[in-house]
């Protein structure tokens, strides 16, 4: 099974590498899968006062395909408001990047990733509403 | 000499023909090209003399002692299955029980496998952190219903090489055939099949640099005569063992290669063991959480060509995509059709986590100093690479112990 051409360049080029301060109030961070499984990716999201997603960082340990899957979500990520962002599918990732069927849980990842990331996201500004 | 992409350093898992095994082959595909059966013209003979030669050249390479020990077959797969299966049905009135390791290859396990359904129990032996079965364990499974014990020479992943000479003379004693996968092992570590006292050893030609789809199966004719019960039945070829017109111009490349081997493999594996070191050194030095796989290098217990490394925090299907203009191979899940991690890295103690960052390098005949430095400097970089990628080399270095984490399992 040769690797596809866009896998091969999130790969060798990946897109918004890196880490957000994840104590920061507007930054939402997903952290999923896991070492003993192969991979694990990171994703973390800053959402500006207008609900859209100023910025999106991740880091993963996977194959080229969970790598590439984590890059591509971030590049979608940025400039979307969170309910757009909910909208991000598994099956768009698999479109775009032309996954085989064995990597099929690596798209089923990177969408995990995202709502893992609203989600704590949502739940910051929650508590934060609660206390103040 | 300008290095040429991509590098090959897969060897355990095949080997390009040697060019002289080539050109010993080529005059049977078309000039030579008879049937060794046919016994009446000049194109049958000269076949069957080709053959005969190749036999001889097979023979002397694993110390068998006569050339008609040696049963031609289409590869290892097919060597282990009929001295696994053969044996088993022609001895089956002196027992059901066979013993056997947990690292051996699929071809001996599924075999096995495939006994159990027919009323026969295995033991699967386990082995030590570098891969090693005991011979007080293999003594200690024997029961009076034991009729073979199957133990491979060198283990395909991580090398061990095992005691082959020990378990041979166990079963000896004990009056218990005994076979060898000794596929990995041939030409790179000693074997002699008289000295070590095996009835049954399977061998293939293309990992000795040898065409693909030619073996042969030993089996020794003396002290004891083994019989085996034919799993191919036809013409009667090979003793009876395994009928089919036989594949005279890749047998010739087979006697060829082993001939090849015969006159040099001391050397060779010794110039491997070399370049072998040189690339474990060059990686260890430059990168940290770097573990090896297998017996230490220099245990003498470990094939010479064999390195098998974990970058942690690196997955391994990841780093081999990045260094795609060179081939090696992984323990990792993602590598294999099951997405299950290596069976071998399991059975020696090695976690899951750091089985998923396993690489193997299988070093051989064509390679060079440059392919080693250059592999080396390659892999450096992207190991570095992918762990500023690695949201675990980030936590690991923030002092997070990862086994601390709730990690949901996928």
């Amino acid at each position: 099974m040769a690797y596809n051409d866009k896998v091969i360049d999130h790969t060798e080029n990946p897109r918004n590498v890196g880490t957000l301060d994840k104590e920061d109030p507007n930054v939402g961070t997903g952290l999923v899968g896991a070492p003993a499984c192969g991979d694990v990716m990171r994703l973390q999201i800053r959402v500006g006062d207008g609900g859209v997603i100023e910025d999106a960082k991740f880091k993963t340990f996977g194959c080229g395909s969970a790598i590439a899957s984590s890059s591509l979500a971030t590049e979608w990520l940025k400039g979307r408001t969170l309910d757009e962002a909910e909208r991000i599918k598994n099956t768009d990732i698999v479109t775009e990047l032309n996954l085989p069927p064995v990597k099929i849980h690596c798209s089923v990842l990177a969408e995990d990733a995202i709502k893992s990331a609203i989600d704590d996201f949502r739940k910051k500004q929650a508590s934060r509403r609660a206390q103040g | 000499m300008a290095l040429e992409l991509p590098i090959y350093m897969d060897y355990h898992a095949t080997t390009p023909v040697d060019p002289r095994v080539l050109e010993a082959m080529l005059p049977y595909f078309t000039k030579r090209f008879g049937n060794a059966a046919s016994r009446s013209h000049r194109f049958g003979w000269e076949a069957e003399e080709a053959v005969g030669a190749a036999r001889e050249q097979v023979a002397a390479l694993i110390g068998a002692e006569k050339p008609e020990e040696i049963v031609f077959t289409s590869g290892a797969s097919e060597s282990n299955n009929l001295a696994l299966k053969g044996a088993a049905e022609f001895y089956a009135e002196r027992g059901n029980h066979i013993v056997t390791t947990k690292v051996e290859h699929k071809a001996v396990l599924d075999t096995c496998k495939n006994l159990e359904k027919h009323g026969w129990q295995v033991t699967y032996l386990d082995v030590d952190p570098q891969g090693l079965v005991s011979v007080e364990s293999v003594a200690a499974a024997l029961t009076d219903k034991t009729v073979l014990v199957s133990v491979m020479l060198a283990n395909n992943e991580v090398g061990s090489i095992q005691p082959i000479a020990a378990i041979g003379a166990l079963c000896k004693e004990r009056g218990v055939l005994f076979h060898v996968d000794a596929v990995q092992g041939i030409g790179k570590t000693d074997f002699d099949v008289r000295a070590m006292g095996v009835d049954l050893a399977s061998i293939t030609a293309h990992k000795i640099y040898g065409p693909k789809g030619v073996g042969a199966l030993y089996v020794r004719r003396s002290k004891p005569r083994v019989r085996l019960a034919a799993q191919i039945d036809g013409g009667g070829h090979e003793r009876g063992m395994r009928s089919g017109t036989l594949n005279a111009p890749s047998i010739v490349g087979f006697g060829k290669a082993c001939d090849i081997l015969r006159h040099g493999w001391r050397e060779e594996a010794a110039r491997l063991a070399g370049m072998r070191d040189r690339l474990a050194r060059h990686l260890t030095s430059s990168l940290d959480h770097v573990f090896l796989n297998g017996p230490a290098l220099d245990s003498g217990k470990r094939l010479p060509n064999n390195l098998n490394l974990s970058f942690a925090y690196v997955e391994g299907e990841g780093l081999m995509m990045a260094i795609k203009d060179v081939a090696v191979s992984s323990g990792s899940a993602c590598t294999s059709a099951s997405l299950e991690p290596s069976y071998v890295l399991r059975a020696i103690g090695v976690d899951e986590e750091l089985a998923h960052t396993s690489i193997r390098f299988g070093l051989g005949r064509f390679n060079t100093d440059e392919e080693v430095d250059y592999v080396g400097d390659l892999v450096v970089n992207k190991v570095k690479k992918l762990r500023d990628l690695s949201p675990l080399y980030e936590m690991a270095r923030e002092g997070i112990d990862l086994k601390s984490i709730q990690w949901a399992a996928h």
